[in-house]
């Protein structure tokens, strides 16, 4: 056990200091996302991977820094930027799951052609996964694409599709191999969001925002080179970005910021002349949450370790995502709870919504419902949890004939 | 930086785990519930031999010259047994404030026997630990006065006690001016004492610069040492829960198939393993990150000893009706996990504390 930084890394936070002293004023606002990325995140993006501070270890060759992984070097960038409330950088299911994916599976050429412009926020990406009838059951993706003539005919409808209506390209899950069984009849394809018979159409969320979107495709033609690892590997290729996706959500620095943030707030809003940190029903919650981020950062660092030296985590990180949404609502319900009435008027679109810290925050908790929804929802993390991590017994599947 | 345990520490946890593991079974552990005083001399001989006194001792004086985090690990394998051992006060609590009060002297008369097993220190605290009950005494020569619920006493041969002020004085458990009652508590292999005194010879610690930040540090390393004893316990209790409800058949079902069973055993690891976290990372902050250390070490006590109610709780009704009944045994972790909450400071005591280090009262 050694929390102190060894010499190199005390060196990269101290050039992080540097950075952030010297350009930090041209970092936009830290938070929001869910819209396409303005001119001036384009640039502090493209700032950032000129230091390495994002696409850190992806090689040079498709648009990175090509360092060798650190997972202590990436703790130490979030670490920094987090403290100085800096903008990390893009945070989008292209950059966080798409391009490792690629990384991991994609041919030389995929990874040239999209690698370098979806770090630098050029090309924004979709996930086609979800369907109207297969929402936790994913294997189960009932969207069918058929070769022919040299191109996939994709016909069918996805639906909670996040940034689709200013989304280029989507990556998508659908059935190729009708024949063959659930998970080995599925197939990974890339595809413009600009393609003649696809149509999204913005689904409004509780939020009054249109987050998600479904996308309907009637004979949409996708050249059949756009399939990512082969024929029948889509369940295989979706889960190397699952896996991906899950180790995004419960982020233990969005905590950190979240209690500073709570802090700020119950020390500033008074009811009647009373500060809220001065009321003991207030307080007592804050503390409570307090406790629960210092146990969640700590158990983000010996994750980090176990990572750093290759070892499985088991139920330690199938209980990431469901702890952390959880926490992150707990959270967020204190801040509107602070907000109180005061907090209550809302108008979810325009300049407000971006900027008012009582919009925001109502996002926020509307939001992080959805989180505990979205990317296996928190009832399927328990049965992971129980099952895989547990080794509990499954729900036995239903006989033909039983009622 | 590196946040794990290390080898060595894995090594020492594996040999104290096979130790209890072997010393005490079951019915060895209701035997010892029924001992009035909760000490046993066989099981204190085996641990003096692992070491386990001799943890927070420094190696000048024959120590293992440890940390926090040592202590630590090894109060979650004591919590994980339920072992009636006076651990926290005279194995943890005991070389600490030797170690931040005394002086040069004093330490070379009083450690090599806390190493060695050969006295047994209770520490109580006058008004400071956050307990309910009696607690205040005063110098004036001799020690007078009287602290109710002092921890780890039934075996005690002395006393360390610490004043409001912080002052730190050694008092013979036998001698004379001290007189002490035994009440067996909620948990039954760990009695509790009350003891006055009435002016009772008193040695005097007086080497801290800061006495009463010194009695601070002595009773936040006691505070984690509780949270990990619970978060042990806890894991015993969800261990059992699991392998009962993969054996357990209802309808036909094993009942861990049941999400009604399985979802709050899923709560259960999910609130419990970043517990463990926590514990390292508080018990860390002791030996190596002062600033944190006062605010770690009421957190930790107050958020473990909270998900270790529910771990209880919810193991407990997993068990069905043997788990309310005595066969199964599962109630000795279960008032362990009670016992350890209100000792040296309930949760909402320890985040009062929390409040005001943050300057929030």
């Amino acid at each position: 056990m050694d929390l102190t930084l060894s010499e190199p890394y005390q060196a990269l936070q101290a050039e992080i200091r540097t950075f952030v002293a010297q350009y930090g004023h041209l970092s936009p606002k830290v938070g929001g996302g869910r819209k396409r990325p303005d001119q001036k995140t384009l640039d502090w993006q493209k700032r950032l991977l000129a230091h390495g501070y994002v696409g850190r270890t992806i090689p040079q060759a498709y648009g990175g820094a090509g360092k060798q992984p650190d997972i202590m070097e990436a703790a130490v960038i979030a670490g920094e930027f987090a403290r100085a409330n800096v903008y990390a950088g893009l945070t989008n299911q292209g950059i966080s799951m798409l391009v490792p994916t690629l990384l991991e599976v994609g041919t030389d050429e995929q990874k040239r052609e999209y690698v370098g412009p979806t770090i630098r926020g050029d090309i924004i990406w979709c996930q086609g996964y979800s369907e109207p009838g297969n929402g936790s059951d994913l294997a189960n993706a009932q969207t069918k694409a058929e070769l022919r003539d040299g191109n996939w005919i994709v016909n069918g409808q996805k639906i909670w599709t996040s940034s689709a209506h200013y989304a280029d390209m989507m990556f998508l899950l659908c059935r190729t191999e009708p024949q063959a069984s659930k998970h080995e009849g599925l197939s990974y394809l890339l595809l413009s969001m600009k393609s003649p018979g696809l149509d999204a159409r913005p689904l409004k969320t509780m939020t009054g925002r249109s987050e998600f979107n479904e996308v309907f495709f009637t004979d949409v033609a996708v050249p059949e080179t756009q399939i990512v690892l082969g024929r029948g590997k889509g369940w295989y290729v979706a889960n190397v970005t699952l896996k991906h996706e899950r180790l995004m959500i419960g982020d233990a620095s969005k905590m950190t910021a979240r209690l500073e943030q709570l802090i700020k707030l119950l020390s500033t809003i008074d009811i009647d002349g009373v500060k809220l940190i001065h009321m003991p029903e207030y307080r007592d919650r804050l503390l409570r949450l307090q406790g629960e981020v210092i146990a969640w950062k700590a158990h983000n660092l010996r994750l980090l370790t176990e990572t750093a030296r290759g070892e499985e985590s088991g139920v330690k990180r199938m209980i990431v995502k469901y702890g952390g949404t959880m926490l992150g609502f707990r959270l967020s319900s204190l801040a509107v709870d602070a907000l109180g009435s005061a907090g209550l008027p809302y108008e979810s679109l325009g300049e407000d919504a971006e900027t008012d810290d009582a919009t925001t925050w109502n996002i926020d908790y509307m939001y992080d419902v959805g989180l505990m929804i979205g990317g296996g929802s928190n009832n399927i993390q328990k049965n992971i949890i129980g099952e895989r991590g547990l080794d509990l017994p499954r729900e036995p599947k239903f006989l033909a004939g039983m009622r | 930086m590196d946040f794990a345990l290390s080898l060595e520490q894995r090594q020492f946890d594996d040999s104290l785990r096979d130790f209890l593991k072997d010393r005490l079974p079951m019915d060895r552990l209701r035997l010892l519930a029924e001992t009035v005083n909760g000490f046993d001399e066989d099981l204190w001989q085996g641990v003096v031999e692992l070491g386990l006194p001799s943890l927070l001792v420094p190696e000048r004086f024959g120590g293992a010259g440890l940390g926090v985090l040592d202590a630590a690990v090894a109060a979650e394998a004591l919590g994980f047994a339920a072992a009636p051992l006076p651990f926290t006060g005279s194995m943890a609590m005991a070389p600490l404030a030797f170690v931040h009060c005394a002086t040069p002297a004093q330490q070379d008369e009083w450690l090599p026997q806390i190493a060695a097993g050969a006295v047994r220190f209770a520490v109580a605290f006058a008004g400071l630990a956050g307990q309910t009950g009696a607690s205040t005494v005063s110098l004036d020569g001799g020690l007078t006065g009287r602290i109710d619920g002092v921890m780890d006493a039934g075996s005690a041969t002395h006393y360390l006690v610490f004043g409001r002020d912080g002052t730190a004085v050694v008092v013979d458990g036998n001698g004379p001016g001290v007189s002490t009652t035994l009440r067996r508590s909620i948990d039954r292999t760990r009695p509790l004492i009350d003891v006055a005194f009435d002016n009772a010879a008193a040695e005097k610690l007086d080497a801290a610069n800061d006495p009463l930040a010194a009695a601070r540090t002595v009773l936040d390393a006691g505070r984690v040492v509780l949270a990990a004893d619970s978060l042990g316990a806890a894991q015993t209790m969800l261990d059992r829960a699991v392998a009962f409800a993969k054996e357990r058949v209802q309808f036909g079902r094993v009942i861990g198939s049941f999400q009604g069973v399985k979802y709050p055993l899923a709560d259960c690891v999910t609130a419990l393993e970043p517990c463990r976290a926590m514990v390292w990372y508080a018990a860390y902050a002791q030996d190596a990150l002062p600033d944190e250390a006062r605010l770690t070490a009421c957190h930790v006590k107050a958020h473990v000893s909270d998900v270790a109610r529910d771990v209880a709780r919810m193991t407990t009704e997993a068990h069905g009706g043997m788990g309310f009944t005595d066969l199964l045994g599962l109630h000795y972790w279960f008032k362990r996990i009670g016992f350890n909450r209100q000792i040296l400071g309930n949760p909402e005591r320890c985040r009062d504390e929390a409040a005001r280090l943050q300057g929030w009262l």
